[in-house]
């Protein structure tokens, strides 16, 4: 796996003239860089403001914070249309704002507020945003695969362009559900990319102790479809990758088993003692960064000038200190209405 | 084609309710692109019931659509299909395989709307062949549908004529919400009268099947079948039963039951699902939490499925379920108590 020089000298030294960038890079224009970096920064800081919001007690229940998989999130969903569909995980904050959710309404949700995105009835793990594409994150691990199998069967059978991207987990990989689906999805070619964010851990089963196989990828082979693995960390070439299975899907030739190799720098949930990992393995994790990676390569590159990158961070920032106020003020649900959406019409 | 035949008495059009869900879900498909049927040997095999019959070859593979054995991926297709626009109709070959499916219907189905705070409907229908008296033994004869009447987002009928197979499946396919019909397995070739147009019964409307003085008999499926059986010998004993077909056990129509049992004043349950934990129990309490508690001349009584496994011995099958006999000695000492 490479990893950029973080070192400032010599990031200094090779200002003078940049090394010739990588494919995955040069392939992505700078707004798009920008605009990937602010979204890369937006759920950092969507997820920290959570996670202090949970140890000052201002919220209640738990949460799955998505430190340190940035570039999965918003490098596989650099692609997708307005249009497109995505359904996420229990550790999904990430995809939501990735697929343009506004950070303001997903916190007032995480709040239990009636302007979150689900009234306050869904919270963190729940959040759908459908003006987006997003059919909602998912409490069940591999609960969202098989309704992709649906959407893509939907996206079919109305003759649609679109595109269905389900996320799911290294641990969403040995249930029953992923076999089910990436089989369904493979006979029918449904415009379906299966994105598997691979961080290692189900809760705390290393991936290694719970499958005989590499990678979660090399399964492709047995649904007769394209499987690959990429390092999860590096936004380019995930964002690379998934144009390749995006492309694909909406050209009518069927699914992608897409795996980012990634890490989650903070726990499980809020229960997690760390007692699986050791400091060290965190720590050497931390080197690699997403965001940090990016940023060096950038300035490195001379893509974007290291004071810009500074604007953008302070400007999500700013956004979800701002959307921490909108979800602090906003108001509760009123039980009154406790049973108003079980049912529809 | 349904095969017609016409009753000579009455001139009216009869159809086997096997023929009945078939018409109905052909002319759902007919009237609206939106809706397709999908589920395993549903295709070229016309479905493990003779169920779905022609419909492959008058609509096509892409929308009568054979499936891998795949009950859990099939249910959250159904799922995925409804949220993004489209009327699925899954068949779950035999209602006991839906235990495999339980996450799909029970997780997502049924929360779905009420998670993303009322802004998804999933208006899927699953079709699911269950009960017993085929010999099938115990995975292939249960009656499950009181799991799923628990669950709050899920709408559950139980169809027990022809007329109402095809008449609450297309209001089922018109529901914005999650619908299971548990069809019985004894019923698809029993024959009635049922209307070519496309016509809808009310979900959640119980049905008066007979009109009586002396005791409230309240099932649902074939057991309203064996209720109307007991009921003419009944007659002749001079008991006269009033016969409750529910039709829809959530929700549930408890005004059309607290009607009747005010009248009658005795109140017999009768379901093919095991006894305990049942819904004879949940329709006894709200009676008894009611002010019609007070209009009962003799303690509730149910009859449900033994607390047993269904067996594949005959004897011990049909000992396993209320059949026409129970149903009638039930009642006769239904009719010799008084409540204290």
């Amino acid at each position: 796996m490479q990893i950029p020089a973080a070192d400032s000298a010599t990031a200094a030294a090779v200002r003078e003239k940049p090394a010739p960038q990588r494919g995955e890079l040069s392939a992505l224009d700078d707004a798009t860089l920008r605009a990937a970096l602010r979204r890369m920064h937006l759920i950092r800081k969507f997820e920290e403001v959570a996670e202090q919001s949970y140890m000052r007690g201002l919220v209640h229940g738990t949460m799955h914070l998505s430190i340190g998989q940035e570039a999965s999130a918003v490098g596989s969903t650099l692609h997708l249309r307005p249009d497109d569909y995505i359904l996420s995980t229990h550790r999904g904050h990430g995809h939501c704002i990735a697929k343009g959710a506004d950070p303001a309404r997903m916190l007032a949700e995480f709040f239990g507020k009636e302007t979150g995105y689900c009234r306050g009835r869904g919270g963190s793990m729940h959040i759908a945003d459908l003006t987006t594409g997003n059919l909602g994150a998912n409490g069940i691990v591999a609960g969202g695969l098989p309704i992709a199998v649906g959407v893509g069967m939907s996206i079919k059978a109305q003759k649609q362009s679109r595109v269905c991207m389900v996320f799911f987990g290294d641990g969403a990989a040995n249930e029953g559900a992923f076999h089910e689906s990436l089989n369904m999805a493979a006979i029918w070619k449904l415009p379906v990319v299966f994105l598997c964010e691979n961080n290692k851990y189900g809760m705390s089963m290393d991936i290694a102790n719970a499958m005989a196989v590499a990678n979660v990828a090399d399964r492709a082979s047995a649904y007769g479809t394209r499987g690959i693995t990429v390092d999860g960390n590096d936004l380019p070439a995930v964002a690379a990758a998934a144009k390749i299975a995006i492309d694909q899907a909406r050209q009518g030739d069927g699914p992608t088993l897409l795996e980012c190799k990634t890490y989650r720098l903070r726990g499980h949930s809020k229960s997690d003692r760390n007692l699986y990992r050791t400091k060290d393995e965190i720590e050497a994790w931390r080197q690699r960064d997403p965001i940090r990676r990016l940023q060096d390569e950038l300035v490195a590159q001379q893509r974007i000038e290291a004071r810009e990158l500074a604007a953008i961070e302070q400007g999500a920032q700013h956004e979800i200190e701002e959307a921490l106020e909108f979800a602090k003020s906003s108001a509760d649900p009123d039980p009154a209405q406790l049973t108003r959406d079980v049912y529809a019409g | 084609m349904p095969a017609e035949v016409i009753t000579q008495e009455a001139g009216v059009r009869q159809l086997s309710y096997a023929e009945a869900i078939r018409e109905g879900l052909g002319q759902a498909m007919e009237a609206d692109p939106r809706v397709f049927l999908f589920g395993e040997d549903v295709g070229v095999y016309g479905g493990a019931f003779g169920v779905s019959g022609d419909l492959l070859r008058r609509f096509g593979p892409e929308r009568v659509i054979d499936t891998p054995i795949s009950e859990l991926g099939l249910a959250g297709a159904a799922v995925g299909a409804a949220l993004t626009g489209m009327r699925p109709v899954l068949e779950i070959q035999f209602s006991d395989f839906v235990t495999l499916a339980m996450e799909q219907i029970v997780n997502q189905a049924a929360k779905i709307r009420f998670m993303f705070g009322g802004k998804a409907s999933v208006p899927m229908v699953v079709r699911l062949p269950g009960g017993s008296g085929t010999g099938a033994a115990a995975q292939h004869s249960q009656s499950l549908e009181a799991w799923f009447a628990h669950v709050p987002g899920l709408k559950v009928l139980q169809p027990s004529t022809p007329h109402d197979a095809k008449g609450l499946l297309l209001a089922a396919i018109d529901d914005p919400n999650p619908v299971l019909i548990f069809e019985h397995k004894l019923l698809y070739k029993t024959k009635g009268p049922v209307p070519a147009e496309a016509y809808r019964e009310p979900i959640g409307k119980a049905v008066v099947r007979r009109s009586g003085r002396d005791i409230t008999i309240v099932g649902a499926s074939i057991m309203t079948l064996r209720a109307a059986a007991a009921a003419e010998k009944l007659a002749g004993e001079g008991i006269d039963t009033e016969i409750i077909d529910l039709r829809s056990l959530r929700p549930i129509d408890f005004a059309t039951i607290a009607q009747s049992v005010r009248k009658t004043g005795r109140l017999l349950i009768v379901y093919e699902g095991v006894k305990t934990m049942g819904i004879g129990a949940e329709i006894a309490a709200m009676i008894a939490e009611s002010d019609v508690f007070g209009a009962l001349v003799a303690p509730i009584a149910r009859l449900g499925g033994a607390d047993s496994p269904i067996p594949y011995n005959p004897a011990l099958e049909k000992a396993s379920v209320p059949q026409e006999d129970d149903i009638l000695a039930a009642a006769r000492r239904l009719m010799h108590k008084r409540k204290r």
